[in-house]
Formats: C-alpha cells, sequence, structure tokens
C-alpha cells in the first residue's frame, strides 16, 4: 500500500524556497490571447517580439526584486524566449534566486448537464510535457480549476470532477519532479455574500485536499492558490477561516490569487490577512499578475515601467511575513510574542 | 448549493468551542474513566476484586476524590453511563464533585462494534439510534462532551475502504448529532496496534483514516473549533520485530496529523492503546518536542496508562 517518491526533498525544497519568508510568486503566464487585452489598452500590438520585450521588463527589474520573488510562472512560448542578452528567461528568474514555473492547464471545458460549469483539460501527454519543462528549467507548475459561485453552483459534481482533476495534475507533477501549484479558483456570479462565500469555500477545499489524499499527493511538496473570500469587511477572517479548517499544516504556502481586486485592495486585504490573531501554519504570501503589472503597465519607457514595478515590490512581500508558531502544545505564549514582533514589523513599518 | 441551513448559531459555536478550549488549555489532558462493565471486569479481576456495581463505585471514588490540584493536569474526565449517576460514600454525585473542581464532564456514547458483512472481520460502531434525545439529557445532567470510538485495524487487506469510510461517517453522524446538543465531540479513530506492520505502514493508515474523517466531518457540516481528535500515535504492531525510538513515533505521528488535521481543530488528545505507562508517556513528550508545526495542542486522554498503577495498592489490602 505505501507509495514511494523517491523525489520528496526535492519538491519540498522547491516549495519552501517559492513561499519563503518575504516572498511571493510572480504570474506571468498569460497566454497570447489574455495578454493581447493588457497590451492593447497601452496601444501596443500584441507580437511575439512585444510580448517578449514586456516579460522582459518584468524579469531582468534590478536586484531590488530579488527578495520579494520567490517563483515566476510563464506560459509555454515564454519558458523558450530570451532576454537581449541572449540568456534563456529561466536562466534569467534563477539568476535572480526564483524558482521557474510553468501553466501547464489548457483551458477549461464545459461540463454536461450542468449550469455553465466546467472542468479543466491538459491530463492527456501531461507526464512527457513536465519532464520535457523540468529538463528546460521549470520546477514548479500551475493549473486553474474554475468553480462558479451561484444560487445553486458550485454543483457535487463539479467539485467533485475539479477535485479530481487537479490531484490527476498534481500526481503528475511530482512523478516529474515539479512542484504543482494547485489552483481551485471561486468566481463570484452575481451577488453573494461573504458567509456563503466562506462555506463554499470550505466544501470545494475539503474536497480539494481529500482528493489530494486518495491520489496520494506529497503535501509538502505542493503550493495552494485560491481566491481570498471577498467582499469586504471582514475578508481577512473569512479568508484565513476557510483554510483553517480544510487545508493541513503540511501545506508549506498558500499564494493568493489577485481575481478581480484593484492593486491597492490586493496589498490591503493581503496584509489584514497576515495580521488576522487566528493561528496559521502555513506561509500566506501572493501571487500576483494584474497586481504587480498593471501600474507598470501604464508607464512612458522601460526604466519607469521597471522602477513602478519594483515599486509595487515593496507592497505586498512586507505583508507576507509568516509566523511560526513554536507551539510547544502547553502554552500559546510563544505564539503571542510571534504574533506581538509580527505586529510591530508592521507598526513600524 | 447554498448555506441557507446553517447547521449551528453563533452562540452554540461559541459554546462548543470555549467547552473544548477548556479541556486542553494550558496543556490539560483528559482522564479516560469510561471502561464498559465487561472491560471493568477485566481489570478488577487482574487484582482479585469482584466486578460489583459498589467495587466500581469505589474505585471511581478514589479516582475522584483526590484534592483539586489534580485540576491542574486533567482538564476533562470521560465517564461510563453508570458513573454519571453514581455518588461517592458521602452521598454526592460524582459529576458535580469533578465538576467543582473545575473539571469538565464527558460521557462514552458508542455502544460498541458491528460486524461490517463482506469484510475481513471489519467492524463499524453501533449507537445512532436515539443518540439525539440521549445527548439532551446527558446535557441536562451536567455532561459537556462526549467521546465515540471507531475501530480500525491494519492486515494485508485491511482497513478496507468500506471499513475507512463507513467508520468516518459514522463519526461525522456522531459528531453533528453531539454538537447540535451542546456536546463537544472527542472523535476517536483508533487504528489498533495489533499486527506485525511496521511504523511507515500504520502511518500511511493514519494519514488515509484521518483524510477520511475530516472530509466526512467537514461533508455533515461539522463546526471543527468545537471538538477534539482523540487518534491513536503512530507506532509498528505489537508483533512486529523493529523497534523504534520516541523520536521516531513523535516524527511518524506528528507527520501524519500535520497531513491531515485542519489547524481549526482545538486540541490533539492522544489515546493510550496498547502502550505502558511509560511508553505513553515518553511518546507524548517526545511528540512535543517535534518541530514540526503542530498548530493544535497536544495532549493526552488516557484510561490504563494513568491508572494502572493506582490498580495495584488493592492487592495489598
Amino acid at each position: 500500500m505505501p507509495y514511494q517518491y523517491p523525489q520528496k526533498k526535492e519538491l519540498s525544497d522547491i516549495a519552501q524556497r517559492i513561499v519563503a519568508p518575504g516572498k511571493g510568486i510572480l504570474a506571468a503566464d498569460e497566454s497570447t490571447g489574455g495578454i493581447a487585452n493588457r497590451l492593447q489598452s497601452i496601444g501596443t500590438k500584441n507580437t511575439e517580439e512585444n510580448r517578449r520585450f514586456y516579460r522582459q521588463l518584468l524579469l531582468t527589474a534590478d536586484d531590488r526584486v530579488n527578495p520579494c520573488i520567490g517563483g515566476v510562472i510563464l506560459f509555454h512560448r515564454t519558458l523558450y524566449q530570451k532576454a537581449d542578452d541572449g540568456r534563456p528567461f529561466p536562466q534569467v528568474i534563477k539568476s535572480k534566486g526564483g524558482v521557474v514555473g510553468i501553466k501547464v492547464d489548457k483551458g477549461v471545458v464545459p461540463l454536461a448537464g450542468t449550469n455553465g460549469e466546467t472542468t479543466t483539460q491538459g491530463l492527456d501527454g501531461l507526464s512527457e510535457r513536465c519532464a520535457q519543462y523540468k529538463t528546460d528549467g521549470a520546477d514548479s507548475a500551475k493549473w486553474r480549476c474554475v468553480l462558479k459561485l451561484g444560487e445553486h453552483t458550485p454543483l457535487a459534481l463539479t467539485i467533485m470532477e475539479n477535485a479530481n482533476i487537479l490531484a490527476r495534475y498534481s500526481s503528475i507533477c511530482q512523478q516529474n519532479g515539479i512542484a504543482p501549484i494547485v489552483k481551485p479558483e471561486i468566481l463570484p456570479d452575481g451577488d453573494h455574500d461573504l458567509k456563503r462565500c466562506q462555506y463554499v469555500t470550505e466544501k470545494v477545499l475539503a474536497a480539494v485536499y481529500k482528493a489530494l489524499s486518495d491520489h496520494h499527493i506529497y503535501l509538502e511538496g505542493t503550493l495552494l492558490k485560491p481566491n481570498m473570500i471577498t467582499p469586504g469587511h471582514e475578508i481577512a477572517t473569512a479568508t484565513v477561516t476557510a483554510p483553517r479548517r480544510t487545508v493541513p499544516p503540511a501545506v508549506p504556502g498558500i499564494t493568493f490569487l489577485s481575481g478581480g481586486q484593484r492593486e491597492e485592495e490586493e496589498s490591503i486585504n493581503l496584509n489584514a490577512v497576515n495580521k488576522c490573531p487566528l493561528l496559521k501554519p502555513w506561509a500566506l504570501t501572493f501571487s500576483y499578475g494584474r497586481a504587480l503589472q498593471a501600474s507598470a503597465l501604464q508607464k512612458e519607457n522601460r526604466k519607469a515601467a521597471q522602477e513602478e514595478y519594483i515599486k509595487r515590490h515593496g507592497q505586498p512581500p512586507r505583508l507576507s511575513r509568516k509566523v511560526h508558531p513554536k507551539r510547544s502544545g502547553s502554552n500559546g505564549i510563544s505564539i503571542s510574542r510571534s504574533l506581538k514582533n509580527h505586529y510591530t514589523v508592521f507598526n513600524n513599518g | 448549493m447554498a448555506h441557507r441551513f446553517p447547521a449551528l448559531t453563533q452562540e452554540q459555536k461559541k459554546e462548543l468551542s470555549e467547552i473544548a478550549q477548556r479541556i486542553v488549555a494550558n496543556g490539560k489532558g483528559i482522564l479516560a474513566a469510561d471502561e464498559s462493565v465487561g472491560t471493568m471486569g477485566n481489570r478488577l479481576q487482574r487484582i482479585k476484586v469482584e466486578n460489583t456495581e459498589e467495587n466500581r463505585r469505589q474505585f471511581r471514588e478514589i479516582l475522584f476524590s483526590v484534592d483539586s490540584s489534580i485540576n491542574q493536569s486533567i482538564g476533562g474526565v470521560i465517564l461510563f453511563h453508570e458513573t454519571l449517576y453514581q455518588k461517592d460514600s458521602q452521598g454526592k454525585l460524582f459529576r458535580n464533585i469533578l465538576k467543582e473542581k473545575g473539571i469538565v464532564v464527558g460521557i462514552k456514547l458508542d455502544q460498541g462494534a458491528a460486524p461490517l458483512a463482506g469484510t475481513n472481520k471489519e467492524t463499524t460502531i453501533q449507537g445512532l439510534d436515539g443518540l439525539s434525545e440521549r445527548c439532551a439529557q446527558y446535557k441536562k445532567d451536567g455532561v459537556d462532551f462526549g467521546k465515540w470510538r471507531a475501530v480500525l485495524r491494519i492486515t494485508d487487506q485491511c482497513p478496507s475502504s468500506l471499513a475507512i469510510q463507513e467508520n468516518a461517517n459514522a463519526l461525522a453522524r456522531y459528531a453533528s448529532i453531539c454538537q447540535q446538543n451542546g456536546l463537544v465531540p472527542i472523535v476517536e479513530p483508533e487504528v489498533i496496534p495489533d499486527g506485525d506492520h511496521d511504523l511507515e505502514h500504520c502511518q500511511y493508515v493514519t494519514e488515509k483514516v484521518l483524510a477520511a474523517v475530516y472530509k466526512a466531518l467537514n461533508d455533515h457540516h461539522v463546526y471543527l473549533e468545537g471538538t477534539l481528535l482523540k487518534p491513536n500515535m503512530v507506532t509498528a504492531g505489537h508483533a512486529c520485530t523493529k523497534k523504534y525510538t520516541p523520536e521516531q513515533v513523535a516524527m511518524a505521528t506528528v507527520t501524519a496529523l500535520h497531513r491531515t488535521v485542519p489547524a481549526a481543530v482545538p486540541g490533539i488528545c492522544f489515546l493510550s492503546g496498547g502502550m505502558s505507562e511509560e511508553d505513553a508517556t515518553l511518546n507524548l513528550n517526545a511528540i512535543n518536542l517535534c518541530h514540526l508545526p503542530k498548530p493544535w495542542k497536544l495532549s493526552f486522554s488516557y484510561g490504563r496508562a494513568l491508572l494502572q498503577t493506582r490498580r495495584q495498592p488493592r492487592r495489598l489490602l
């Protein structure tokens, strides 16, 4: 019955490096179509060269971003592009201490008999693709599942199917030395309240972690990328309570996606999440795309854009410190002390 | 799927979570004094004492009449039904004596094993019938937590997925009914140490069992902050020839827990199972020293491990 992974240490080291204190993920894996909107918004043509130039701008920002970037997620084509100096992008990322990640899913497909709900495809030949990506410098991967939060959704079928798919993807990644980032994104469809969002998130995460257990996934070599629980007032408590009830402490880190939030909002919310006094045994940090790029995109030249990008990094990472409770099992004194230090950083920062 | 039918009100949740916190506050643990009549019979027989209601009462009186300093280490006591209604020699109810010492009173709720047909002698646990009414009565009679022991064993083909799923589901139903009646459920999925399996195998099985238990608790809308877990430590089978140190037991145990038990669970109180008093204590110590993240309180729920020695003096009388 026991199933051995010879690469456990490697996987766990990769995950730990990505969420090391103060670090998070830059999600730069927009597909060709996905980046079109962004480039169009600044009147730039969506050509391969422009896409390369744009990514280079982010990836070659100076060393001030190094303490903030644990990992960068790339789209397939970007993995094989190079900077002006001829260095492949994976090499650029690694030289700055970051882990290279690759988006491996192939988009959503409909689930018949549901109200527009989906699963995600990409499992066919995934093992061979992962082996190749590993050779080409990737050490982590990302797979996005989408669940709709509506009046009658997500259905039990949708939750089960997406959880299972995430587990299969994770299993195949780990077999190839790649640490999987597990992304069950819950998209609001219409109005919803905070309690409902929290409730659904808990159901989804419980199903995900049961599926990961059933598929023998080594949790210490994975990361979770969920949405924060919105709207508004009690975001932090709801966002922390849901994983406290469902995400085992073995998971090294939770990297929140930015979803529909604005840059400022995302930083404030991540700060609030880290300050939440409920005990959080995983690192809590960011995996942001738009939140780190939007302002930079507006700048008039490369230098100004890079400066703006670096400045954005000043925001979330100071807020992603992990509190390490040294629980002795018999008192909470050490926890309150580390919480106190944690608050001091923010009060003084 | 909507959150239109909350299982508990905010007030109910608050009460449950406070009870759970009180039981495991400041390193306290649980005294399991809930041996059934038959089990007590075995224990008393070893010291050549007849298994009568009076002798059982006297034995429990010895335990409960110690001075109040006991409440520094004991947060809760689990009683058997008969004991809940017994009194000491001065006519004072045991449950009142315990409450006055600041100890939370608990009750064993399951009603023993029932076989699962088509399996290799595997079992599920009975006790759900009329459980809500029983819980309501116990709550009126001063009880604040319940205990339900599910048993899984390890062999070549065991535990089967049916046994895991059925026991997890029964535990979740019991937990749900308890909470509806203001009782904190102690969830006890015991993987027993019979057999010759090694430590790694026990760890693997314990992880599968706990993952199923927490999925079932979630499915049944159980409020985790108002529960406690009473698992086995991860150990090799009794007949395993390889010996392990307390540190190895600790690492295997905490690894299994941190892969399966959400941080929302306030406390984990290990059962002593087949361990000697000394081993149970050494292992618990090593577990608390283990460097892996442990967001829950880690403590004990011991019966034999606390009581074995206490029984010996009788032999001298």
